[in-house]
């Protein structure tokens, strides 16, 4: 059964963070279809968060078909990822190397190259733009 | 919330058990004997012989001393006792540990919360001195009946049921001022006081006016007590001392000898009745126990050394009992157990308004 | 949703000084409520106004319905830990548990029993002989084991050292996960309120500055930042909480309904952290509150 852990510091809502930890382990074959999800019980008690917040990410995943919830049971794995997007990294992973050479190519020093990607993901992730 | 009650109230229960048994050892172990005696040696020899059981008399009188004070004293104080260490203790340490936000938070009412304490350790106080005070009455018995003085505060208090109705009072007194004082030592202190004070309250002021004395008028007569004094200043002239009124175990408010307009003899007349009585010179004489009034010579009766005749005695008494006569203002033996049970009755009723008031008083505390 | 605790206009006063002013709460069932404030603000005031353990000076308080404190019955629907998590040092373990069993018709034996022996207490231990955090465990255990629909708790970690603060959180989250409990807890460590919390209530200076559910507080506030310029070309509708200014750049952390329009701006979420201490250090003394202008020299 996959275990959860939780970063305060990292920004990212804690039910996010559930929710990323189950695709992850989804991703990497940790979790097959049939298996069974932490209890919400069981989670609150490890961790020390709020249980709505472990329903929360329990019902982003079944709102995303991952999971599918059998009252009085359990929450259970339905559908894996499938290892599609691995093969989509690759162009992905060549591309980013490029802007990394026209990057130092330009002048830009580690610092300011990582400086410059976290504000763009960042503005990215969370912008209302209009 | 009995059984709650009970076991907050352990140890200190426990105490108590522990130094009752102690008195009862004590009790059962030399009660037997002091009766015994009594009833053996001592009372034969009044019956017989009143006069001359004087030193018999004093040596029962001196026996057990010291459990003799030990069991006084325990009766005198085990009201403030439990005033000072079950009363004040019981809302004031809740306060003063902060303990009250968890008693008071449970699915019990405050007032019903404080009824059964005051309930519960008031009844275990009762019982306490209750029983304290039976065995103690019990055990002085005999001595009680030798000093025939039931009616006197040192030994009126420690007897019969008012220890109970002190031991009542100093418990809810204690209570009421933890609870207005929510901090143990100064609670406890100011229990003691105010405690202290109103027994001493009732006992001059309030004890003697429960019921109308009765009086009684009697021939003046030679008899033990009487006696004609001196007046310390030169030019005080002479009084007259009236007999002991023989009322053994009444309280006797006054004794004086008054004329039908309620005046006393005055020293002329005295003077002039009983001439032989100026110019001091007198003694004791046999027929007087009585006491010496002022500090100068109490002369009485016929001695060797220059007393009255026995005519000039006579002549004395026959003038004095001409005009004069004896009042005497008491209460009479009969009405102890009334006395009794009035004051106890009174702290009795203080104890249900300070019950009262302080279950009104933890309400509002706090709040 | 009906309201566990509803106050309107609430206010304590001890002589002179104001613990508690003009407070209006309506916090809905169900949820787990951070109160949040510096030492001071009132938080334990309004705590204990709330289990009737202090009485208001001016306003109103009802807790499930009820006023506080109205019947013994009221009482077994709310548990409460004080701040010192106050227990009878000469009493054992056990001897509290029975104290629990005697005072509450609906305290449930099991459940306590249970908890006791998880925590690995020994029930005839002297509860004076405990250490902070089984103190603390075993005056929540009291609290919870009575069943209550809302509870309670004042600084419950305040004390205690940060793997028993994780314990008595794991705990509690425990009994929540169970269902039903309301939980209301005053804390001034604001790093535990997003992973426990879901209603968020900050208090400073005796003043309630901002209530609501922690997801809708986040949703609507946002950090803008662009080049420095005057608040009133801001559109209607924005409330500013917090502004920096620097010779080149104004930051402001705004309360919006709605989405932000203007370009200029950089528009960013704003972590709960930020939010807390962004109210907290808002001047004091208005009902309503307003922007607090700090020229910060960079």
């Amino acid at each position: 059964m996959i275990e959860f852990h939780l970063d305060s510091r990292s920004g990212v809502a804690p039910y996010l963070q559930i929710v990323h930890q189950v695709r992850h382990a989804l991703r990497l074959g940790l979790l097959c279809e049939g298996d069974q999800l932490p209890t919400i019980k069981a989670v609150v008690s490890r961790l020390a968060i709020n249980p709505n917040t472990v329903l929360k990410a329990y019902k982003e995943l079944e709102y995303s078909g991952l999971v599918a919830s059998r009252p009085g049971i359990g929450t259970f794995v339905v559908q894996t990822l499938s290892g599609a997007p691995l093969v989509a990294l690759g162009p992905l992973r060549n591309e980013l190397e490029r802007w990394l050479g026209r990057a130092r190519r330009a002048g830009l020093d580690e610092e300011s190259i990582e400086a410059l990607f976290r504000d763009c993901f960042r503005s990215h992730a969370g912008e209302d733009v209009a | 919330m009995i059984r709650l009650t009970w076991l907050q109230f352990r140890l200190q229960s426990a105490v108590a058990l522990a130094a009752l048994a102690a008195v009862a050892l004590a009790v059962a172990l030399t009660g037997p004997q002091l009766a015994h005696v009594y009833d053996t040696v001592v009372a034969p020899c009044l019956q017989r012989a009143p006069d001359s059981c004087g030193p018999t008399v004093s040596a029962f009188n001196n026996s057990d001393q010291l459990l003799q004070t030990v069991l006084n004293d325990a009766v005198l104080i085990v009201p403030a006792l439990l005033g000072i260490f079950w009363g004040a203790p019981l809302v004031a340490r809740e306060l003063e540990r902060g303990t009250f936000r968890l008693a008071w938070t449970q699915s019990v009412s405050r007032h019903r919360w404080l009824a059964v304490k005051l309930g519960v350790v008031g009844l275990a106080s009762a019982v306490l001195a209750g029983l304290l005070s039976l065995m103690v009455t019990w055990w002085f018995g005999p001595l009680d009946q030798v000093h025939a003085n039931r009616f006197d505060p040192s030994v009126f208090d420690l007897r019969g049921i008012v220890p109970i109705g002190y031991a009542l009072f100093a418990f809810v007194l204690g209570v009421t001022v933890g609870v207005l004082a929510p901090r143990i030592l100064p609670a406890m202190a100011i229990t003691l006081v105010v405690f202290v004070g109103a027994r001493y309250a009732v006992t001059t002021w309030v004890r003697p006016h429960l019921m109308t004395p009765l009086q009684q008028t009697q021939t003046i007569t030679y008899s033990p007590g009487f006696g004609l004094a001196q007046g310390a200043d030169a030019g005080s002239g002479l009084f007259l001392i009236p007999p002991d009124p023989n009322l053994p175990n009444a309280w006797v408010y006054a004794n004086v000898a008054v004329d039908q307009a309620g005046q006393p003899p005055s020293s002329q007349f005295l003077q002039s009745a009983c001439p032989w009585a100026t110019g001091g010179g007198g003694d004791g004489g046999s027929g007087s126990t009585g006491t010496s009034q002022g500090s100068g010579n109490v002369t009485t009766g016929p001695s060797a050394s220059g007393g009255p005749t026995a005519d000039q005695l006579h002549a004395c008494l026959s003038a004095i009992d001409a005009r004069f006569h004896d009042v005497v203002t008491y209460q009479p033996a009969d009405r102890y157990w009334t006395f009794q049970g009035v004051e106890t009755a009174v702290y009795a009723g203080l104890s249900l308004v300070l019950a009262w008031l302080c279950l009104w008083w933890v309400r509002q505390r706090i709040a | 949703m009906t309201a566990v605790i509803a106050a309107a206009g609430l206010g304590k006063r001890y002589g002179r000084q104001w613990a508690l002013s003009d407070c209006t709460l309506a916090i809905p069932a169900g949820q787990v409520v951070g109160l949040v404030g510096p030492n001071g603000a009132g938080k334990t005031t309004l705590l204990q106004l709330a289990v009737g353990l202090l009485a208001p000076t001016t306003g109103t308080i009802t807790v499930l319905g009820e006023p506080p404190a109205a019947s013994a019955a009221q009482l077994g629907r709310v548990g409460f830990v004080a701040q010192d998590t106050p227990i009878y040092p000469t009493l054992s373990v056990g001897d509290h548990l029975r104290l629990g069993a005697w005072l509450n018709p609906s305290w449930d034996q099991a459940l306590a029993a249970r908890r006791i022996q998880a925590l690995g207490l020994d029930p005839r231990q002297r509860a004076g002989k405990l250490s902070g955090g089984q103190r603390a465990q075993l005056a929540l255990t009291l609290a919870i084991a009575k069943r209550p629909e809302l509870l309670i708790l004042d600084e419950p970690v305040a004390s205690l050292d940060p793997l028993a603060r994780r314990e008595f959180l794991q705990g509690l989250m425990e009994v929540v996960a169970e269902g039903g409990m309301s939980v209301v807890f005053s804390t001034h460590v604001i790093a535990d309120l997003e992973r426990v919390c879901d209603y968020l209530v900050v208090l400073v200076a005796s003043r309630v500055r901002v209530a609501g559910e922690i997801d809708a507080l986040l949703a609507e506030h946002r950090r803008l930042t662009g080049p420095r310029r005057d608040l009133d070309t801001l559109p209607p509708g924005q409330h500013v909480v917090e502004v920096s200014h620097t010779g080149r750049q104004s930051t402001l952390l705004v309360r919006s309904a709605g989405p932000i329009l203007d370009p200029a701006w950089t528009v960013e979420p704003v972590g709960l952290e930020d939010l807390v201490l962004a109210y907290m250090s808002q001047a004091q003394g208005t009902a309503q509150p307003g922007p607090t202008l700090r020229e910060v020299s960079r």
